[in-house]
């Protein structure tokens, strides 16, 4: 648009500009509704599916509901493990929604978590007791970045080099990383009479408990701070720097990308990396802040819950902060529920809101766009 | 847009509709007359035909029994043990129980955090300090272990007795302690009928993945009916149903563990070596209820009902009568203490 009064008439200038920001108001708007409309429909959906599943062990939905509710966000304890949960779901729904970014579907979240977590621990074994522990997080940064990075870049560079299907490579990782572990903790590095390493010598970080009393007994602690530091970065790299614009169109256009410049096979082995990484950072929630040692097991199924919230969250960082809180709200709750009826009832749920946000994205857009097209027409 | 929001409608109003429901045999709320027991499971939890399912049998045998009220919790993630137990405790439970070892660390904080509701732990890991001294688990809280080596002392001598051949095996799962001692009872029960006889001792491996692999133990169990073994006795989770898959292959005989595990090979499990977790949580359940529960390492061996074998209409053509009768002279031996069954190597 030029504003040169001698190519147009001085009284079109701004009923032009008026019509761009309208036509960008409305496709703000679309994308909003895009963003927003399938997690509303899947939650709908899912808590009818919920309610017949409820009636059909012979409870009354609504009381069991209120126990769900009254078991995560009704105290503080029960909150406190709602944002324990959501804390570790965070940082693998990053980790995978990163790379889904870069057009990669990284399956690899639970052992690079594992990985990530056995890393740290073993750094916090080795440490001198006594170091503040202002000192020791970067060590456990680095620790638990590069264990889970590890884990991360092997499939990246393999994809990269060789053109071997990420999926397939993380996926099938996950077996070996998982089975290492577990003889190395087994074999070697355990308490005996237990399955966890010996405690961290120092370096531990405190529990939200520590500063707000009603937390008191709950797992939550500071390294909450660190996933929305988290949270905040991969936003910033996606939407802000350059890199985050070649691993995003990296994902959208591999050959458009690759024509004008970018390097895919780089791309590709640093995203997944970086999503590595991400989910190995995920393993100090534990570590670090609760336990303060590795234990075998200790996140079973975050890895893949990831994948679920990275879905949900649309691969936005917002999103999947949002995301990660409900997931972490339907599992605590499916242990407050666990009286009335089976925990596996919400795992159909978790099921079900997956499901439906995975089918309704495309037929959310396919309705919105139809509607404006009838907008525009009419 | 305007099909999408109907929809969304539609299931609102279909939802709310259902939030109106109750059922007529709805969960009431907890009352303060009965006794209120909250059982948290390891992770598998019900339906493992072993430890969970034993721990859910015994509970609910005490809510018919006793007229307790039981609620169960299945633990998803590392973190849900904590917080299974810590919603029991906080609800005001009676009785809160914590199936498994994995639950030490957990029950021992929470028992020090509930001083006024009693815990108990199945297989619980007593600490002991530097210099080897037991630390005594809070006074609220009961270890509830089992004396393995006994129950597998009276099926070592099974072995021994039908086996009708100088060598009789075992297939170990993961080789660390709680296996050691079911290994070593076994042994002392084989040379105590059968003093030239040979053991066989194999383990499938030494990490927990030991307890998941029957291609192994069904490779173990060949090699050792071949060098003429008849009786093997297996401690190994799931790699145990290789040991049966071999015995019905070779037509000799397996015993089972934890549960009675005839129907895994019906006509080739001579026994089973069971473990009681149901009585044993109906006794800890039982023991609140009466008013008599205090805290301290419980060990239940052949005299309490902890540990035995199967002997019932479906082996007993397996067991001659003065087998039988040398068996339960034995049980009466190691329960007067005048035969002592090593536990460790």
């Amino acid at each position: 648009m030029t504003s040169d009064p001698t190519l147009h008439p001085v009284g079109e200038a701004p009923s032009a500009a008026t019509t761009a920001s309208i036509e960008k108001r409305a496709s703000r708007r679309i994308a909003f509704e895009e963003a927003v409309l399938p997690p509303l429909v899947a939650l709908v959906l899912a808590a009818v599916v919920g309610d017949v599943l409820i009636l059909s062990f012979g409870q009354s939905p609504s009381a069991v509901y209120r126990l769900l509710l009254d078991g995560t966000w009704g105290n503080a304890y029960g909150f406190g493990q709602v944002l324990y949960k959501a804390t570790t779901l965070t940082f693998t729904g990053l980790a995978v929604g990163l790379s889904l970014r870069a057009g990669l579907f990284n399956i690899g979240a639970e052992s690079q978590l594992a990985a990530g977590g056995f890393a740290a621990a073993m750094v916090g074994v080795l440490l001198p007791a006594g170091i503040p522990a202002l000192l020791c997080l970067p060590l456990y940064l680095l620790a638990a970045g590069f264990g889970g990075g590890v884990v991360g870049a092997i499939p990246g560079v393999l994809k990269a080099r060789f053109g071997a299907h990420e999926v397939i490579v993380t996926i099938m990782l996950n077996f070996i990383v998982l089975a290492l572990l577990n003889y190395l903790v087994s074999a070697k590095f355990h308490v005996p009479d237990t399955l966890h390493t010996p405690e961290l010598a120092s370096g531990a970080l405190p529990r939200l408990s520590d500063f707000l009393e009603p937390f008191h007994g709950s797992a939550a602690n500071l390294t909450i701070l660190l996933a929305i530091a988290t949270a905040i970065a991969v936003g910033w790299y996606l939407f802000r720097t350059r890199r985050g614009f070649e691993l995003r169109a990296v994902g959208m256009q591999p050959a458009a990308a690759e024509y004008a410049g970018v390097s895919v096979a780089g791309v590709t082995w640093r995203a997944l990396a970086a999503s590595g990484a991400i989910a190995g950072l995920g393993g100090l929630n534990y570590v670090l802040g609760y336990k303060h040692y590795y234990e075998e097991g200790f996140a079973t199924g975050a890895g893949f819950l990831g994948i679920a919230v990275a879905l949900v969250g649309r691969g936005h960082p917002i999103g999947i902060v949002v995301a990660a809180l409900l997931f972490a709200t339907l599992s605590q709750g499916g242990l407050a529920v666990n009286a009335l009826v089976p925990k596996q009832m919400v795992d159909v749920l978790q099921a079900v809101v997956i499901l439906a946000v995975a089918t309704s994205v495309p037929e959310v857009r396919r309705l919105l766009r139809g509607a404006r097209a009838g907008a525009s027409r009419g | 847009m305007k099909r999408l929001l109907i929809l969304v409608a539609v299931l609102l109003v279909v939802h709310v509709a259902l939030l109106f429901v109750h059922p007529a045999g709805a969960a009431k709320p907890p009352s303060g007359e009965a006794i209120d027991v909250g059982v948290v499971f390891d992770l598998g939890g019900r339906g493992d035909k072993s430890f969970n399912d034993g721990a859910y049998l015994g509970a609910e045998r005490a809510e018919k029994e006793l007229g307790v009220r039981v609620r169960f919790i299945e633990p998803g993630e590392g973190s849900d043990r904590e917080s299974g137990l810590r919603l029991l405790a906080a609800e005001g439970m009676d009785l809160v129980i914590g199936g498994g070892f994995i639950f030490t660390d957990d029950l021992t904080q929470l028992a020090k955090e509930y001083p006024n509701v009693s815990f108990a732990g199945v297989d619980y890991s007593v600490a002991t300090d530097a210099n080897g001294k037991v630390i005594p688990p809070p006074t609220n809280l009961a270890a509830l272990k089992f004396r393995e080596e006994q129950g597998a002392f009276l099926v070592g001598a099974l072995a021994a007795l039908v086996g009708n051949s100088k060598k009789v095996g075992f297939v170990g799962g993961m080789d660390f302690p709680l296996i050691q001692k079911f290994e070593m009872g076994y042994k002392a029960g084989v040379l105590k009928v059968c003093p030239d006889c040979q053991i066989i001792t194999q383990y499938a491996g030494v990490t927990p993945e030991a307890f998941r692999n029957p291609g192994k133990g069904k490779e173990l169990a060949l090699s050792q009916y071949q060098q003429g073994v008849n009786v093997i006795f297996h401690a190994s989770g799931s790699t145990g149903l290789g040991v049966f898959e071999a015995a019905r292959q070779t037509g000799k005989l397996a015993i089972g563990v934890d549960a009675d595990q005839f129907k895994e090979a019906p006509g080739f499990v001579l026994t089973s070596m069971v473990k009681g977790v149901d009585n044993v949580v109906f006794d800890a359940i039982k023991r609140v209820k009466d008013g008599r529960f205090k805290g301290g390492v419980d060990e239940y061996g052949l005299a309490e009902g902890g540990v035995g074998y199967v002997f019932d209409a479906n082996n007993e053509k397996l067991i001659p009568p003065a087998v039988r009768a040398r068996l339960e002279a034995l049980r009466q031996e190691i329960i007067a203490g005048t035969v002592r069954v090593p536990s460790v190597r």
